[in-house]
């Protein structure tokens, strides 16, 4: 592509509603997962007041169990997938890559536009007669196939979402393996790159289960088909006509996307923290390749570990076996990730501001989480933690702070390339302290409970048993509030610096990747002029010389032997 | 530029993660989280727990506590001088051949048996049915006769007949909701199925959890160790009353289980009698 018809679209339709750019794009999905993340969030202070102070909440037990079920929905698919698989894949692939756009401009714009149905159609179901889909987030049958009208709706949603996210997997993929600069090879390109490219393998091979298992618990519920209902149910006293089914195959689809899900969630935070603290130690991280090597390994073996989310469930126990040994490999790439993390900050020429603020909490969580790993991936372990608050800690460590904290620590860092201006320090600071100090209390405080036996999806907790870590439940409920009332700093922060923020220049954070060689913000096509090239790797920082640091983009400067 | 700008010390990041580091160690004191184990296996899935509970606690400690001190310990004002490859993959490779091997080696050795243990189908165990539904357990005995009457969907009937027995009149099974009688110190083999939807039949203080699957029965096996009244929970989500669906389990003397086994009315009479005696009471937390 020549620059000759490089302009931007004229008309503010095509620039910001139906625009083919990745930029907009990426910001508007950035966008969309606030709006959800409010209500998400917002789901989850209110039934923590049921837990707290049972009653108070003005919550039937279906509601609570609704609320939970489209807590979990939402957070997962529609804030943390969106904001960060979606939306910054969106944004940074290209432009690190060192691309005009994605791979397929129009897919990109339908990919989006197929989003928004799919958030409107999951809040819709809240108003639906039987209320939203209250089965859990795994919707495991019978109980999916049983409930009322909400659940069809979550599932329609669920398939729009899988649509979506296919389509933007593919442009990731298809974008770095063809429209990669001169110069770029794959071991050139950022770890959030690699992140991104890995994860969007993953989704692209492991979505399909659950789009399969969909359709059979739609089939189920309507078209009179039994997939999932075997013979002889009986349900509030009346026989049910069902025969032939398994409710164990939709475990087996739903955990074979909703584990590797856990990586696609995860790995771009982590990739993120990686080109934060670089830039930030004023050193390459430690161990790329290594960080490479875990990213393709965590890919191959999160397929094939799946079954740990079923140690109860009836499965054969030599299959247990299996998946116990198997999940514990995953710990020596995850591990590896951690450590080079971790060793990223040794000999640092720290800079603090407060992107690397998030960046450093974030460590603490995955070593925090990941630790919380081996006891749920263990079988004999496992029987005591599954489906207790062990598990509800864990992955929200994981999958909830961990990729929060990979979300804002790419928004603070990247907010200058977006925008071209920066966000306010200050406020951000506080943001930071108001977010990390009460997540990872809650989570930690859940797995106590969970070591106390408390189970999840309960509406009142008034066995004897769990008594003594029952009382821990106002304790956490009040840290969410903190936790939600701080992202009102994030908010205000986000919308006014669009405006207001300090002008910035090209390259604030003096990084080495191709994304600061572009304008901030970067005009439609990415650069005004020439692809930049990428004589050389991605992190050469704390060089001698003027500058600590020799961009991937500049000219190579003679080698001072 | 601002790249000559003197490296900074986050004492507070630092001190974030120990004050975090050590609020996580002390929790396992000022929190109230162990549990009494009145079952074989359930002192086997604590041994595991404790494995791991001091072998992530070291991990957990070292690395916070490593990363602080990088924080605030190991600046650099100059250029950074890259370690060897070499030296890279040891710096990596050993911590996480640490971690592999700790979880592993644990597992392996503390977890397996206790796996097997409670997938054993040993042959002189007492067998009992348990039967899930919205949101019940239902004990099943087979009676004195020793033979299992089957189910059939369409007689369930309320109390009089919660799981639907076939020809309940001529049956000597036993059915009892919400108490599950079992003897002290003898194998019991658990055949666990649901009527409805999944639900998992959970009793803490044994460490016993298996899921409840409609049309495909599971099994478990537990020794009691402990005489006592333990409650049944249901941990896996089955409805709106997902969080009452209690139910007890009394560990009695043998003899004593014997005499309820005789029948119907000898079961439910124990059942009382355990309610006046006041040993019918839920084993408190100790």
């Amino acid at each position: 592509m020549t620059m000759d018809h490089a302009h931007a679209p004229p008309s503010f339709w095509s620039r910001y509603i139906f625009s083919q750019d990745h930029k907009v794009i990426g910001i508007q999905y950035l966008v969309t997962a606030m709006v959800m993340g409010i209500v998400g969030a917002g789901l989850s202070v209110w039934f923590r007041v049921q837990l707290a102070w049972p009653g108070t909440a003005g919550l039937s037990p279906e509601q609570y169990l609704s609320f939970v079920t489209m807590h979990g929905t939402i957070m997962i698919f529609f804030v943390v997938s969106l904001a960060l698989s979606s939306g910054f894949a969106n944004f940074l692939v290209p432009l690190q890559v060192g691309a005009r756009d994605m791979a397929y401009p129009f897919l990109n714009m339908l990919s989006y536009w197929t989003v928004v149905p799919a958030c409107l159609l999951m809040l819709a179901s809240f108003f639906v007669q039987g209320g939203a889909a209250g089965g859990g987030w795994t919707a495991y049958p019978p109980l999916s196939v049983i409930a009322p009208f909400g659940m069809t709706m979550w599932l329609l949603a669920m398939a729009l979402f899988i649509a979506s996210f296919t389509m933007s997997s593919l442009n990731v993929v298809t974008t770095i393996f063809n429209l990669r600069a001169r110069g770029m090879t794959l071991m050139r390109m950022p770890l959030t790159a690699w992140s991104y490219l890995v994860a969007s393998v993953i989704g692209l091979l492991s979505f399909p289960a659950l789009t399969a298992a969909a359709i059979m618990l739609l089939l189920d519920r309507h078209g009179g088909t039994s997939f999932y209902m075997p013979a002889g149910l009986v349900v509030s006293g009346k026989p049910l006509s069902y025969a032939g089914g398994t409710p164990l195959l939709f475990q087996h689809l739903f955990w074979f996307l909703g584990h590797p899900e856990v990586y696609v969630l995860v790995l771009p935070a982590i990739g993120i923290a990686f080109d934060v603290i670089a830039a930030n130690t004023r050193r390459p991280p430690h161990g790329y390749r290594i960080s490479v090597y875990a990213l393709i390994v965590i890919a191959v073996l999160g397929m094939i570990v799946w079954g740990h989310h079923m140690f109860t469930s009836g499965m054969n126990p030599y299959l247990g076996k299996y998946f116990t040994v198997a999940t514990l490999t995953i710990t020596f790439p995850f591990a590896a990730l951690g450590v080079n993390l971790v060793a990223s900050l040794w000999k640092a020429k720290l800079r603090i501001n407060t992107a690397m603020l998030f960046a450093l909490g974030l460590i603490s969580a995955i070593g925090t989480g990941g630790l919380g790993g081996l006891y749920l991936g263990n079988a004999a372990a496992d029987i005591h933690f599954h489906d207790s608050y062990f598990v509800v800690g864990h992955f929200h460590l994981m999958i909830g702070v961990v990729t929060m904290l990979g979300t804002f620590a790419a928004i603070y860092h990247w907010f200058p390339k977006m925008f071209g201006r920066r966000m306010n320090e200050p406020l951000g600071r506080v943001h930071f302290w108001g977010t990390i100090v009460p997540a990872m209390l809650i989570f930690t405080l859940m797995h106590f409970q969970g070591l106390g036996g408390m189970m999840r999806r309960y509406y009142e907790n008034t066995q004897v048993y769990v008594q003594p870590v029952q009382g821990l439940n106002p304790v956490i409920s009040i840290l969410a509030m903190v936790a939600f009332a701080a992202q009102i700093l994030f908010f205000v922060n986000f919308f006014s610096s669009i405006f207001r923020g300090a002008k910035s220049e090209e390259n604030p954070w003096q990084a080495t990747t191709l994304e600061w060689s572009a304008p901030s913000p970067p005009p439609h096509l990415n650069w005004p002029g020439e692809l930049p090239e990428a004589p050389r790797d991605p992190y050469v920082y704390g060089t001698e010389g003027e500058t600590d640091f020799q961009p991937q983009w500049a000219e190579p400067q003679k080698a001072t032997k | 530029m601002e790249t000559t700008h003197k490296p900074a010390r986050p004492w507070g990041v630092a001190l974030f993660y120990l004050a975090f580091m050590a609020a996580t160690v002390g929790g396992f004191w000022a929190i109230h989280w162990k549990m009494e184990v009145a079952s074989e296996h359930g002192k086997g899935v604590d041994n595991m727990i404790l494995f791991l509970l001091i072998a992530t606690g070291v991990m957990f400690v070292a690395g916070h506590a490593v990363t602080a001190w990088f924080l605030v310990g190991s600046r650099r004002e100059g250029s950074f001088r890259a370690p060897s490859p070499r030296a890279e993959w040891t710096a990596t490779l050993v911590p996480i051949l640490i971690v592999v091997i700790a979880a592993e080696a644990g597992v392996l050795t503390i977890g397996m048996p206790v796996w097997a243990q409670i997938a054993a189908n040993d042959p002189d165990a007492v067998r009992i049915r348990i039967v899930g539904k919205q949101f019940e357990w239902v004990a099943h005995y087979c009676g004195p006769d020793g033979k299992w009457s089957e189910y059939d969907p369409k007689e369930v009937d309320g109390a009089l007949n919660p799981i639907g027995i076939k020809d309940a009149d001529y049956s000597d099974d036993i059915v009892a909701p919400g108490v599950i009688i079992v003897p002290l110190g003898r194998t019991v083999q658990i055949q666990i199925r649901s009527m409805d939807v999944l639900h998992s039949f959970t009793v803490p203080m044994w460490r016993t959890k298996q899921d409840a699957v409609p049309g495909m029965p599971t099994r478990t096996q537990v020794k009691p160790t402990r005489e006592g009244t333990y409650e049944v929970v249901c941990a896996e989500i089955c409805g709106l009353g997902h969080y009452k669906m209690r139910a007890f389990v009394a560990v009695v003397p043998e003899a004593e289980f014997k005499t309820a086994m005789e029948s119907q009315d000898d079961y439910d009479a124990l059942v009382e009698k355990l309610k006046k005696s006041g040993r019918f009471k839920v084993a408190r937390p100790e």
